[in-house]
């Protein structure tokens, strides 16, 4: 390269190279060989003779007759009814991203438009509220859940997540909004647009990207929650986390670890795939705030 | 904008805060001064053959009336706070005057269930965020020396441990290192012990967990500071190895220096999120020798007999640890942000 600049000797090129390459294999190899082992037996996932039965089968081939076997997702998902837990899931999920976007686009864009002092202290009260822990809000939800009878529903939860989502949500969009110059909207309203005109035809056109970025880290947010799902659902409305937390405790005894690890990889395909298609996005989101300061 | 406009805009999103945010928080408090009804006891004089004697038995009915009608409990004041499973001052006070030496005092304060989740919490913050953010760095600038068509798919695999929901990847991991799992295996192979497990001994679950922890985040502090990396502007690196410096002091004087606010920037979200730390501890079912503060709640809010009070009175300590730990933090923005104003 004739960049002085970026020009680096070769051993330590190798070696910043051979890095990358061993953080690839810690980050990749679990999910690689989880996803390779949920079609083995039990015998051969958690092997006492050799690790590389894993690989090969051994067991597998013994037991069922076949390179790979299915036992553990048919278990999974008809003994154990995950499917109703992913459609549980997926309502869940999906409510919580459009009505946490919906409140979020208004509040960050009047956050983003307004010179007020307060407009500061609200944000800040954002992060603070972004601090608390889940479970401790959880424990000032359960008794007065319980008492109200709304326990253990999934409109219950997917209220609470709306909630949990909101100072996150506010934060990204209010910062996504900056970056939309101000005479967009300031010159639809010259033109005797009220300002919520002005918001419903100047700004919501324009203002996909950053929706569809933050909608992607309440989708995460509500997808990969514990807490709030596992302690404010009643067995039957179980979302997937909180089942595949309830599978271990059933399923060890039963000697059953293959259904929970066929769930867990079930549950991990979704994730993957949307990685593999928002990537950009996902980067750009992590990194909003953080590089504008 | 005038107030009302903003007011109308905000009100949906800020009715959501309150009522689900901020209320709860006082629902916790008022939580945390009571405590669960002790059963009505009945007492009778039961008269046989044989004489009279005091039978005292449950009354079930009575009970359930009671918890139904008072559903918060009885109104105990800083019990809950002070009593053994929490701050335990009693306890505190009398290993203090029991204890020959300081050791065998931090061994009786680390068998109380507070204080052992609470110095697992610390640790595993204290540990995991350094980790996280020197090998984000280093990852970071390990993936920006690579060639253009090598990023896009480093950055794909990089991420997949942020991404997968944190019970999900600590199982993963969990079943990995178990005695009969892959790396639990080879590591018994490799010291040539059978019995040694990754879960029996308090020491190496808590590496174990520390592990996990920085395997989960270490990609979060490698994205930031990625495209952190991307703003360096090349005309100071090219000055700067005109004037003589190498890769080295290129790093530490030039690429550091712009580094800065996003370490803050990371430090700030690790902490917050770190503090928390719950799911791995359900994974790795490692309540013997690791606790932490969330999973103490937890467990009170999802065992049979609920206590919500003592599950009220930890999230209150817990609320008060994260406002010690971000206050630094809060204090800096609110100066920079008055700076600015005036």
């Amino acid at each position: 390269m004739s960049n002085p600049a970026q020009r680096r000797s070769t051993s330590l090129a190798i070696i910043s190279t051979g890095f990358v390459v061993l953080w690839i294999m810690v980050a990749a190899s679990p999910f690689l060989w989880t996803l390779w082992g949920s079609f083995k037996v039990q015998g051969d996932f958690f092997s006492k003779a050799d690790w590389t039965n894993a690989l090969y089968g051994v067991r597998t081939m013994i037991e069922t007759g076949d390179f790979f076997t299915t036992n553990g997702y048919y278990g999974a998902w008809v003994e154990h009814g995950f499917g109703e837990s992913v459609i549980n899931t997926a309502i869940v999920v999906v409510s919580t991203v459009i009505i946490s976007l919906t409140l979020g686009t208004l509040g960050g864009y009047a956050l983003a438009r307004s010179g007020f002092k307060y407009s500061f202290w609200i944000l800040m009260l954002a992060l603070v509220f972004r601090a608390m822990p889940h479970i401790t809000l959880v424990s000032g939800y359960l008794l007065p859940f319980f008492e109200w009878n709304v326990w253990g529903y999934l409109p219950t939860s997917i209220i609470v997540l709306v909630a949990i989502n909101q100072p996150f949500t506010l934060w990204m969009l209010h910062s996504f909004f900056l970056n939309i110059p101000k005479d967009l909207d300031e010159s639809a309203m010259v033109d005797g647009c009220t300002r919520f005109q002005a918001f419903r035809h100047v700004i919501i056109p324009v203002m996909w990207p950053g929706v569809i970025t933050t909608g992607l880290f309440s989708f995460l947010l509500a997808y990969n929650d514990f807490a709030v799902t596992a302690s404010l659902l009643s067995q039957d409305n179980q979302t997937m986390i909180p089942k595949i937390a309830s599978f271990l405790g059933t399923t060890q005894v039963e000697g059953n670890v293959m259904f929970a690890v066929a769930a867990v990889v079930s549950a991990m395909i979704p994730l993957f795939i949307l990685v593999m298609f928002f990537q950009r996005q996902i980067v750009s989101g992590l990194t909003t705030g953080a590089v504008k300061g | 904008m005038p107030h009302r406009t903003f007011f109308w805009f905000i009100i949906p999103s800020l009715t959501a805060m309150i009522l689900f945010i901020a209320f709860p928080v006082i629902s916790v408090i008022t939580q945390s001064l009571h405590v669960e009804h002790e059963k009505v006891l009945v007492s009778s004089e039961s008269c046989g053959p044989f004489g009279c004697k005091q039978v005292t038995v449950i009354d079930v009915e009575a009970t359930a009336q009671l918890r139904t009608d008072q559903p918060l409990g009885q109104f105990s004041g800083f019990d809950n706070y002070t009593n053994r499973n929490h701050l335990a001052f009693d306890e505190i006070s009398l290993a203090w005057s029991n204890s020959e030496n300081m050791s065998m005092f931090f061994n009786k304060l680390l068998n109380l269930p507070f204080y052992k989740a609470l110095a697992f919490t610390l640790t595993y913050t204290f540990v995991v965020t350094p980790f996280v953010i020197v090998l984000g760095l280093a990852i970071a600038l390990g993936v920006n020396a690579l060639p253009k068509f090598a990023k896009g798919p480093t950055i794909f695999v990089s991420l997949l441990p942020m991404i997968v929901t944190p019970l999900i990847g600590s199982l993963i991991l969990f079943w990995m290192i178990d005695g009969e799992g892959v790396i639990g295996a080879s590591i018994q192979s490799l010291f040539n012990d059978p019995n040694l497990s990754l879960k029996a001994s308090p020491a190496l679950t808590w590496m174990m967990l520390i592990v996990y922890g920085i395997w989960h985040s270490a990609p979060f502090s490698f994205i930031v500071f990625y495209a952190g990396l991307q703003t360096v502007p090349t005309d100071t690196l090219e000055a700067a190895t005109i004037d003589g410096a190498n890769r080295w002091q290129r790093i530490r004087y030039v690429v550091v220096p712009y580094m800065k606010p996003l370490v803050v920037f990371i430090t700030l979200m690790q902490l917050m999120d770190n503090f928390r730390v719950l799911e791995p501890i359900v994974s790795f079912a490692s309540e013997a020798s690791a606790t932490s503060l969330s999973w103490i709640i937890y467990k009170d809010l999802t065992s049979d007999t609920q206590l919500f009070g003592s599950a009220a009175a930890t999230s209150m300590l817990t609320i008060v640890g994260v406002a010690i730990l971000l206050l630094p933090v809060l204090f800096r923005t609110w100066r920079d942000f008055s700076r600015t104003a005036h």
